[in-house]
């Protein structure tokens, strides 16, 4: 009813609303579903915070937890549209294992040896990460081409992918694990070396802020242009003041912890700065993973929202026979879904092989399963058509931080695996009740 | 020249009679594998084989796979083969029953090879687990005999986890009674991931503000992640961390001096030791005559069992010349990044 009466006299459904509350969500247009995880995420953070004696919600706790979920973060992005075109992929997981042998015999072996680069290569890094999204790619391509051209169920290609993609981890080095990684490589996966301290964390967060102005800015005009109902300016402004005072908040957590005592000693000896009679303080700032899984969601959303593609894969969602009937060609865009969802295994990759700073057999096992529940948890809809990337970040934030909760706590890991496991199947069932009652 | 030849002619009948006869009366020996991807399998196989060759005795095998019901219809069909002998690396040690005893009812020997099958008709040949145990935290006990520890213990569903665990808490509950050593965080590790213990670790150093001692890791993989997570903090060299399978990147870690000790079980003895008891039961020898038998009855239901375990190595800075020696490893992985000078094995 509010919808119509907008179109009719383009003026802001917030006029519509009768209590305060119901008035704001409607004058900025906030995703009242994802406000709910936030929520809830804020819920289990300050539960977590009160259970395990209050070593949960400190910076270095929360620095962690923002390491620990990039790599299954950036794949989630992928899963997203893969799950909105009403398919599945189950491969992810074994995609990661297999791409990060590739690049670790990459950077220990092919490339210095072989290729006589020489260890310690500047660009060895880097061809090591073009090679592995190379191999992703091409793996995301060939599943896709078997769902979409020889119309294979996804499940089952997938499925069959899981096993296949498993096995070569393997044969790359017959199960040796590959350590150590190249030492530019391993600054993907975080770590006092792998964060890029307090200044550069200001600026990004600035940029960031300036983004968030300029994009209500530009929306706004755009509206404008278009005579589209209008937000009322302090609808703006409290969405500026909001967006960027999360962001500042954030980074401002980020830099409020310091290096390790001892590494920031080292460091300071290897520099030759004085020490401090209380130690010093060297800020982490914003990990290089979580920069990379934060770059990867914002051009995740810029293509799932405002390319033709992206609109492509909605409307497959949406519904598929429509979609083709309307001339999309819809297997060419499943294949391309698929590379993406590739390629973005081989980024998860490099991250968590940086991480561990070894390429091992069981990389990324069981990712597939926290990849597929967190885009779930975050309002991807396995009907199909219905997914954000946001809200599939933030399920694969709430997701971490239950485990790493229960780790903090001391809960034993049979026991973390039945309360992930609950949560899942409820935040479904919320979800479902959240739908019924919208329409 | 024609009694020459004759005779030549006789004597390659005669040998060739004698080594029809000879194949006849050599073993046959099987080995159902629960799943050969495994690379450290090969090692054992190798070993095996190079015995069986000494003794002209033939080889056959099967491939579980991973699936304790594609094992039975493996040892029925290695039965059906004319195994003598077979060695069972078992998938699942309480589902192999009915195949053991299809086996015993034949009277065929079965060597129940690195897990237990838990039935006083096999042999039980396999590393000592708990001693693993033992060397790791001995190995850990004697750099820091007192403070935080923590123990990363391997896959829940694992029986040796547990047996490792108990070796470990062997060496250690003594300290940690008089209170000179504090379990400040325990936790199993999902399938042995790295990237489980890794996380784990984490979380320990941040709800123990870094106060943490030393580290003991139930394998290399774990312990890689473990150090990992310690790098991080700066820790790595200074926390005492152990491991076992004598993993490369372990070793060189060793060399590196992040990690202070990997127990090393050498497949190709156990391997070698399978395959001569194998042989040795294959020619009629009671399962309480093999030589050095024991008897051993800590498995769950406490059956009573003939047995051989074999003492694994604690592989530290001071001894990495064993694992390069025997060939286990190139001195080049090993020595990897290593100051010259710093260890004596890569020097």
């Amino acid at each position: 009813m509010a919808d119509q009466h907008a179109v009719l006299s383009a003026a802001h459904p917030s006029q519509t609303a009768q209590n305060p509350l119901q008035r704001f969500f409607a004058a900025t247009e906030l995703d009242t579903r994802l406000l709910g995880m936030v929520g809830a995420l804020i819920i289990i953070w300050v539960g977590f915070h009160v259970l395990s004696g209050g070593l949960f919600l400190t910076p270095r706790n929360l620095w962690n937890l923002s390491v620990q979920t990039a790599s299954v973060a950036v794949m989630v992005t992928g899963m997203v549209l893969v799950i909105v075109t009403r398919h599945i992929d189950l491969s992810v997981g074994s995609i990661l294992g297999v791409v990060g042998m590739v690049m670790g015999v990459m950077q220990t072996d092919i490339l210095p040896n072989q290729l006589g680069l020489g260890l310690g290569n500047p660009w060895i890094w880097f061809l090591s990460l073009l090679g592995g999204i190379v191999v992703g790619v091409g793996i995301g391509a060939l599943q896709g081409a078997i769902i979409a051209y020889l119309r294979v169920p996804a499940f089952i290609v997938t499925l069959g992918g899981y096993l296949v993609w498993r096995g070569a981890a393997w044969w790359v080095t017959a199960g040796r694990t590959v350590a150590p990684m190249d030492a530019r490589f391993q600054l993907m996966g975080g770590g006092p070396a792998g964060s890029i301290g307090a200044l550069w964390s200001w600026v990004v967060a600035v940029i960031a802020c300036a983004a968030i102005i300029l994009g209500l800015y530009w929306g706004r005009r755009q509206r404008l242009r278009f005579n589209f109902p209008l937000r009322p300016i302090w609808a703006e402004a409290a969405l500026a003041a909001i967006g960027c005072g999360l962001t500042l908040a954030a980074v401002a957590v980020a830099n409020a912890y310091p290096w390790p005592r001892r590494i920031a000693e080292n460091y300071a000896e290897a520099n030759g700065i004085p020490v401090p009679e209380s130690g010093l303080f060297i800020s982490h700032g914003i990990a290089i993973p979580v920069l990379m899984a934060l770059a990867v969601g914002i051009v995740m959303t810029f293509i799932a929202t405002r390319t033709r593609f992206g609109r492509y894969v909605f409307a497959m969602g949406g519904n598929p026979e429509a979609a083709e009937l309307a001339g999309i060609n819809t297997r060419w865009v499943t294949v391309k879904i698929f590379m993406i969802m590739g390629g973005l295994c081989a980024i998860a990759a490099a991250i968590s092989s940086a991480r561990l700073n070894a390429a091992t057999n069981a990389l990324g096992t069981l990712d597939e399963l926290y990849v597929i529940a967190a885009a779930v948890i975050g309002g991807t809809s396995l009907a199909g058509g219905v997914g954000t990337v946001a809200g599939a970040l933030l399920g694969a934030l709430v997701m971490q931080s239950l485990q790493s909760g229960m780790v903090l706590m001391g809960l034993d890991s049979p026991l973390q695996s039945i309360v992930v496991g609950i949560v899942l199947v409820f935040a479904v069932w919320l979800d479902t009740l959240y739908r019924r009652n919208k329409h | 020249m024609n009694k020459f030849l004759a005779v030549m002619l006789c004597t390659t009948v005669i040998s060739g009679m004698a080594g029809a006869a000879m194949a006849q009366d050599a073993a046959t020996i099987g080995v159902s594998w629960n799943n050969f991807q495994e690379e450290r399998w090969k090692t054992d196989e190798a070993a095996i084989k190079a015995v069986l060759d000494e003794a002209g005795a033939t080889y056959i095998s099967a491939d579980a796979q991973s699936s304790a019901a594609k094992q039975l219809t493996d040892i029925e069909s290695l039965i059906a083969q004319g195994a003598d002998a077979i060695i069972i690396l078992a998938q699942d040690s309480d589902a192999i029953g009915p195949a053991v005893s299809a086996a015993v009812a034949e009277g065929i020997p079965v060597i129940g090879y690195d897990r237990l099958i838990e039935n006083p008709d096999a042999f039980y040949l396999t590393f000592d687990n708990k001693e693993v145990g033992r060397l790791q935290a001995q190995a850990v006990f004697d750099v820091q005999p007192t403070g935080n520890y923590v123990f990363i213990k391997g896959n829940s569903a694992d029986p040796n986890a547990d047996f490792l665990f108990a070796g470990q808490m062997e060496v250690l509950q003594a300290a940690i009674d008089s209170g000179d050593i504090v379990n400040v965080g325990e936790a199993y590790t999902d399938n042995w991931n790295p990237e489980v213990a890794q996380a784990n670790m984490e979380q320990f150093l941040t709800a123990n503000n870094n106060e943490v001692d030393a580290v003991v890791a139930s394998n290399d993989g774990t312990a890689g992640g473990a150090i990992a997570a310690l790098s991080a903090q700066g820790l790595a060299g200074s926390v005492p961390v152990s491991g076992q399978d004598g993993d490369h990147a372990a070793l060189n870690r060793i060399a590196l001096g992040t990690q202070t000790v990997s127990v090393w079980k050498d497949a190709r003895e156990l391997g070698k030791k399978a395959a001569e008891i194998a042989l040795s039961l294959a020619d009629g020898t009671a399962l309480d005559a093999v030589e050095g038998a024991t008897k051993f009855s800590d498995g769950p239901n406490g059956v009573e069992m003939n047995s051989f375990f074999i003492a694994p190595v604690p592989v530290t800075k001071d001894n990495l010349d064993v694992v390069i020696d025997a060939g286990w490893v190139n001195k080049d992985v090993v020595c990897q990044g290593v100051a010259a000078g710093s260890v004596a094995a890569c020097n």
